[in-house]
């Protein structure tokens, strides 16, 4: 149920006008390729490392700082340095901060004015995180956000949201669940999924029943 | 860096056309000083073409929410904090 | 004080989250690789990009998907750059 304003200079927009939108970004490729705007490789180099991101580097820098204090706060004092520590790419943001998650606090991330993300740690944000709605509320109904994502935090734990607006990206520790106290590094880090740094989240270790 | 941690700060609540990253719900409210960014280059300047320079002072700000919304339903002390740019902060009375 | 399209903390849609994943297109990728590329060499940066997206009408933005919303400000931040010249695209997509 689109409107067509034919004196604007910007092709129409429309719910579910895939095709149309897919051309249109590809004709914009291919005529800046051809101008000389950009280099078809960098392209090619910029999808590639698009791709290449996951929340398994995020994860990796909270398990070693769940495992050894001492890389704990110096995750905590520049965890774009930390991260290179670990052989991890920080991404192009000049300063990377990881929030740590306590029994009295408990951080979440949000960007209401777009979608500022640590995508080199995490990989490409969901959409969810993208949408107004979360935009929204993530910062002026933060706990109603966490009970529908299925977090319920202890009566006197303090929330604390953290809206995105410059050049830091924001990185939640979560907490290291209970039961998790035998577990190995690499274990670890398998429980700690993307929403849980994003603070949507917490980690909890398998049951004693599930483990081999 | 004018401020320091634990200062409290007022945010501007000026009207500003154009390009700038200080979300109006926080335009008009006094926070604490949580954290001191250092200098960074300025997008209001630079969301125009410009290198963004000279590097701006910036500061994470921390609110508490009951402070920020009226209708505010959580605990007293839950808190939001943003990065806010120098010269959108003045010292609060 | 009224908002520009883009300012949303706290701004009400009567929504609920909707928590939808999906995996990005070959044009969303690429669109977001053009956005890189242009500021790896120099042409347009990240700020541009938001100015761009924040030039939006309102329902257009509201409707407009994320990288919809990309190609958009790409769109008008090249055309004012004389990057692009006004209708290239169209013409281009066209042909």
């Amino acid at each position: 149920m689109s409107e067509h304003d034919h004196d604007h200079p910007h092709a129409p927009i429309a719910d579910g006008d895939e095709p149309a939108t897919a051309a249109r970004a590809r004709a914009l490729a291919e005529l800046l390729i051809f101008k000389g705007v950009v280099r078809r490789e960098d392209v090619r180099q910029m999808i590639d490392w698009l791709v290449s991101r996951t929340a398994a580097d995020g994860a990796r820098l909270v398990a070693r700082a769940w495992v050894d204090p001492e890389f704990k706060q110096r995750l905590l004092a520049d965890a774009r340095a930390a991260a290179l520590e670990l052989g991890l790419d920080p991404g192009p943001s000049p300063v990377v901060m990881a929030v740590e998650n306590t029994q009295a606090v408990h951080h979440m991330v949000v960007c209401t004015l777009c979608s500022c993300y640590p995508r080199a740690l995490l990989g490409p944000p969901p959409d969810w995180y993208k949408s107004l709605p979360y935009r929204s509320r993530a910062v002026s109904d933060p706990r109603g956000v966490l009970t529908e994502f299925g977090v319920e935090l202890d009566g006197d734990v303090e929330l604390r949201v953290l809206d995105s607006t410059a050049d830091i990206r924001y990185l939640v520790i979560p907490l290291r669940p209970p039961g998790s106290e035998e577990m190995t590094e690499q274990l670890l880090a398998a429980l700690v999924t993307r929403d849980a740094m994003i603070g949507v989240a917490q980690p909890v270790a398998p049951t004693p029943a599930s483990v081999q | 860096m004018r401020f320091g941690v634990g200062e409290r700060v007022l945010i501007a609540a000026r009207a500003h056309e154009g390009h700038h990253r200080t979300p109006g719900y926080l335009k008009g409210k006094v926070g604490t000083i949580e954290h001191a960014h250092g200098a960074f280059t300025n997008p209001e300047t630079r969301a125009y073409g410009t290198d963004g320079l000279p590097e701006q002072p910036l500061y994470l700000v921390g609110f508490l929410q009951r402070e920020v919304w009226p209708e505010y339903r959580g605990r007293a002390d839950d808190r939001i904090y943003a990065d806010l740019f120098e010269h959108w902060l003045a010292k609060a009375r | 004080m009224e908002r520009a399209v883009h300012d949303r903390g706290g701004w009400s849609t009567g929504s609920a989250i909707d928590r939808t994943e999906h995996e990005l297109a070959d044009w969303e990728l690429l669109t977001d690789a053009l956005v890189g590329a242009l500021g790896r060499e120099g042409v347009m940066n990240v700020d541009e990009l938001r100015r761009g997206i924040e030039s939006m009408p309102r329902d257009a933005y509201e409707r407009a998907s994320y990288y919809e919303r990309w190609l958009y400000s790409l769109e008008t931040i090249l055309t004012e750059k004389g990057i692009l010249a006004p209708g290239e695209l169209d013409q281009r997509v066209a042909g």
